[in-house]
């Protein structure tokens, strides 16, 4: 028998929402545990060169690595958050307790309550020859580059042009890089008009309404056809290009990491807008199962400065709901929710809006 | 092939060391992941699928997708784009499902 760790409030995910939340749970008094599969907390901040958008209270045009750093440290320097990293969480059982891999030794945790903030993972699209190697998704590529210095190959392809495949497409660029088109199916640019200019002056092409169709090459890839597609999202027939790569870079989206909140039997909803399986929760991110929360791109994906306040807000209402804070909760709970607002006020913040709201709807079909 | 100058960030490297990929000698930095330490050796091709044995390439780097596989020091099926360099550490392509001893 294993030794058994007690622990007030355990976070699984080191990542922005995990950090924040286990930042503010200890400000108000809770002891937090963290779990983090990485070798370093930080999850994808650390790996973020570019500035961030927002308010002040949001890091606002400070690069996301130096936010990784700030948090690090706040997380770091407070008595009341312990760290486990390297540690992998492997199950929640029906009687609480959690359970770890460390070193290949299997550990066992006892939390009063528990924060889920997993993230995200890549997700992938259908094409010929798609499993070959020199195909990365966006966030391995900025692995190699941002945080290893080591570049990916010599001309990339990107697919997708939302915020993720415009900010790492300047990335490979700033490392020396040549990006020979950023190609999406959709007919309009997905992400911010700031990014796509910077890349669009540089003279890359970002080609809208464009698909790939085959990535081709002996052991790895050495190019790809694209083509374009009509309005009814078919290919056109004599518009396909050879583009001679060596990789292809893919950045078609996340899905929201919910092993856990399945395994822990939260009740789960499909929601496009949230961009997958997302589990029922509360204003205070609390889900079906009590006294388990959820923060991040695990409750939908979304930005890193909302997973930040989130991350928050489920912190303060773990350490709140086990006494801590009696006065001063309320308050800062109605503080970030008033900043979740305003984050999502813009054009891309009303589609979560609208996923929430769709998740929460009472009327549908639970799955 | 490794970034020596960069407008934003400042690479620290650990120390060097070397370790062994199918025989042959890799130089690599403490530190690193066995695959960030491969792609700047240039080596793409990590192993083969199991029943069509088509190519596998490093994917995700975080750990999640299993196209990284490999046999470390004997052990089979470790994902070497969370595993560490270490001086010495024998690397070599994985043939199949692998074999636990």
């Amino acid at each position: 028998m294993s030794e058994v760790k007690d622990i007030e409030i355990l976070i699984i995910g080191g990542g922005p929402a995990g950090l924040s939340a286990a930042a503010a749970a200890a400000d108000l008094g809770a002891s937090v545990l963290v779990l983090e599969r990485d070798g370093k907390l930080g999850g994808q901040l650390v790996k973020q060169t570019h500035k961030f958008f927002g308010s002040k209270k949001q890091y606002a045009g400070d690069r996301g690595f130096q936010i990784g750093d700030l948090l690090i440290g706040t997380c770091e320097n407070n008595s009341k958050v312990e760290v486990w990293s390297d540690t992998t969480a492997l199950g929640i059982y029906e009687d609480g307790v959690v359970t770890a891999e460390r070193d290949g030794k299997h550990l066992k945790i006892k939390p009063k309550k528990i924060i889920l903030a997993t993230g995200a993972s890549e997700k992938m699209i259908a094409f010929p020859n798609n499993d070959m190697p020199g195909i990365f998704g966006a966030g391995a590529v900025q692995t190699l580059m941002n945080v290893h210095g080591i570049v990916p190959g010599k001309r990339v392809l990107m697919i997708g042009a939302g915020n993720i495949g415009l900010i790492v497409s300047y990335q490979l660029m700033q490392a020396g890089v040549e990006v020979a088109a950023i190609i999406e199916a959709a007919p309009a640019i997905g992400g911010y008009l700031v990014h796509a200019s910077k890349i669009r002056r540089a003279g890359v092409p970002i080609l809208t309404s464009h698909t790939i169709q085959e990535a081709y090459g002996k052991d790895s890839v050495e190019g790809a056809i694209i083509c374009q597609l009509d309005d009814k999202w078919q290919a056109i027939p004599g518009t396909e290009q050879d583009l001679k790569v060596d990789v292809i870079c893919l950045a078609v989206g996340l899905s929201p990491l919910t092993e856990l909140c399945f395994q822990a039997d939260c009740q789960m909803k499909y929601v496009p807008e949230l961009s997958g399986h997302v589990p029922l929760r509360n204003d205070y991110l609390e889900t079906t199962r009590p006294g388990l929360y959820v923060a991040g791109d695990v409750s939908g994906v979304e930005e890193a400065s909302s997973a930040m306040v989130e991350g928050r807000l489920a912190g303060i209402s773990a350490a709140f709901s086990l006494g801590y804070g009696k006065d001063l909760a309320p308050k800062l709970q109605a503080e970030a929710l008033a900043e979740l607002s305003e984050l999502r006020s813009g054009p891309a913040g009303q589609k979560t809006l609208q996923g929430i709201r769709k998740l929460m709807d009472k009327g549908e079909a639970l799955c | 092939m490794r970034i020596e100058e960069h407008p934003i960030l400042d690479f620290k490297r650990g120390k060097e060391i070397t370790f062994f990929f199918d025989g042959q000698e890799i130089k690599s930095f403490e530190g690193e992941t066995i695959a960030a330490a491969l792609h700047a050796a240039g080596v793409r091709i990590l192993g083969h699928s199991q029943t069509m044995h088509r190519p596998r390439g490093l994917f995700c780097a975080i750990g999640n997708c299993s196209s990284c596989l490999m046999v470390v020091n004997g052990e089979p099926n470790v994902r070497i784009c969370v595993e560490k360099v270490q001086p010495g550490l024998r690397v070599e392509t994985q043939q199949g499902k692998g074999c636990l001893k």
